[in-house]
């Protein structure tokens, strides 16, 4: 318990005297993740919504693939994405990788099915319930994805902090893109890494509650606008 | 829908804001990737050395610190633009190889045998590694192995070998696939002996019982050397960068800086021959 404690005075340390390099950390985590959150909600939320109102050949393959790549292992992603942005590999000319970039493109990758495996089950029940009235409205395909969306906006927003979530939490795939490069590609997750495997227990801690802060603090955001949104 | 604007609106803000976060590393334009071992990071050598160098040159460095086997493939791939690294056998295959050139030492410090302050094996004290090797092994006492292809790891490998033992799979021996620091946390639990460098060993804070038992042996000396990746197998290597950083790492500067680093008032690395 000792460790706990030095760790709850390091965190409020680290973030009262406002600490350059944990700033640069925060930063890049905040935008990396958020980037990718919301990447993956422009691809995967119009493919999700489609998944429930259209029928095509090869939909019931999407759907199953979409939800077993929910267990996706990030580690396995990040060397996928590594041996395809390597010197050696197929996008190795324009020398992306152990850059910010990388590390949005794995998580990317990492986010979509997510994103993707929940839109298509909220967006299932409401095509149940407003399909057949838009339909008689003669509304097109893109349209009623559109609507849909509308309709389901508070569940896209837990969707995303879903999505948000497990970027922001990510260590496996970062760490192996990325590189943990400090000033550049450090973010908080391989930041406590790092600390844990240099034995300083109590400062990884510190820096794995300034996470959790973050994280509540942007899930806070959101609630607040959910609540906004209803009135 | 006018919530969805403000919300849109409000994450332009954040993202904007995140993008443009003033990151010194960001702005510096002419860098080199260095991929390196755990030991010279986590021993704090790189943030000491760097920003020296960057001083004198205006070149960043970006280290992507990893076990030395993985450095090496790290460059064999192109990914690096040049190695510091500490398997003596592994560089010389490197260079060898084709994959890189000019290999130079550059310093080095040593390996020394933690182990349980009981010392159940007996071994505290011994000036021959080997011996307290071949103790470890007749009572079975735990041993945590880095088990990860690392210099460290090597060094550890070539001993059993010498000593015409295969501890691998034996329930008393744990290959851990972790980093040097990762498996000192491990070893602190499990109260194992663990091979480690002296570098990491002075800066790592989670001792627990484990004190040093084994050292000064001369086959426990650990040499670092730099290598530039070979810019005729990777053209997007970038040469003069990263020679500017192996000059300048031989050159006396570089040599006073690595001198100068200390933990604790110790000295981690030395220079010029062991």
């Amino acid at each position: 318990m000792h460790e706990v404690s030095r760790a709850f005075a390091l965190a409020l340390g680290l973030i009262g005297r406002g600490d350059q390099e944990l700033l640069g950390i925060i930063g890049l985590s905040l935008g990396v993740s958020l980037t990718a959150a919301i990447a993956s909600l422009l691809v995967g939320a119009p493919i999700g919504v489609a998944l429930a109102i259209s029928r095509f050949r090869g939909r019931a393959g999407l759907i199953l693939a979409s939800n077993a790549l929910l267990g996706l292992p990030p580690v396995v992603v990040g060397l996928c994405v590594y041996l395809a942005l390597s010197r050696s590999g197929p996008l190795g000319q324009f020398g992306l990788l152990f850059t910010p970039f990388a590390m949005i493109i794995a998580q990317l990758i990492l986010l979509t099915p997510i994103v993707v495996a929940l839109t298509h089950r909220f967006a299932d029940g409401l095509w149940a319930q407003y399909g057949g009235a838009l339909m008689v409205d003669g509304a097109s395909a893109p349209r009623s994805v559109a609507i849909i969306l509308a309709i389901g906006r508070a569940s896209m927003l837990t969707i995303f902090l879903t999505a948000f979530g497990r970027a922001i939490s990510e260590v496996g795939a970062i760490i192996v893109v990325g590189g943990n490069i400090r000033g550049y590609t450090r973010t908080m997750t391989t930041a406590i890494a790092l600390e844990t495997s240099k034995g300083e227990l109590a400062l990884a801690l510190a820096l794995g509650m300034v996470l959790i802060a973050l994280s509540v603090a942007v899930n806070a955001v959101a609630f607040l606008l959910a609540r906004a949104w209803r009135k | 829908m006018r919530g969805l604007k403000i919300f849109a609106a409000a994450l332009a803000c954040v993202l904007s804001a995140i993008w443009t976060w003033p990151m010194p590393a960001f702005a510096q334009e002419r860098f080199i990737t260095l991929a390196s071992t755990t030991s010279t990071e986590e021993s704090g050598l790189f943030g000491h050395l760097i920003p020296i160098f960057r001083k004198a040159t205006g070149i960043d460095v970006r280290v992507v610190a990893v076990g030395t086997g993985q450095a090496l493939a790290i460059g064999a791939r192109g990914d690096a633009d040049a190695l510091l690294v500490h398997d003596r056998a592994g560089e010389d295959k490197f260079v060898a190889d084709g994959n890189g050139i000019d290999r130079r030492g550059v310093m080095y410090n040593d390996f020394v045998l933690v182990g349980p302050r009981d010392d159940p094996a007996g071994v505290k004290g011994l000036r021959d590694v080997k011996e307290a090797f071949a103790k470890i092994a007749r009572i079975q006492a735990s041993f945590a192995s880095r088990g990860d292809d690392s210099g460290t790891n090597r060094m550890e490998l070539r001993i059993w070998s010498s000593l015409g033992l295969v501890p691998r799979g034996a329930p008393w021996y744990r290959e851990l696939g972790s980093g040097m620091g990762a498996t000192l946390n491990t070893a602190v639990e499990m109260n194992a002996y663990v091979l480690t460098d002296r570098a990491s060993w002075a800066h790592f804070q989670n001792r627990g019982d484990l004190l040093i038992l084994v050292e000064g042996d001369e086959r426990l000396l650990n040499p670092y050397g730099s290598i530039l990746v070979n810019p005729a197998k990777w053209p997007k290597v970038k040469t003069e960068a990263s020679r500017v950083w192996h000059e300048w790492l031989t050159s006396p500067a570089g040599q006073a800086a690595i001198t100068s680093y200390r933990v604790n008032g110790e000295q981690l690395f030395f220079v010029g021959n062991p």
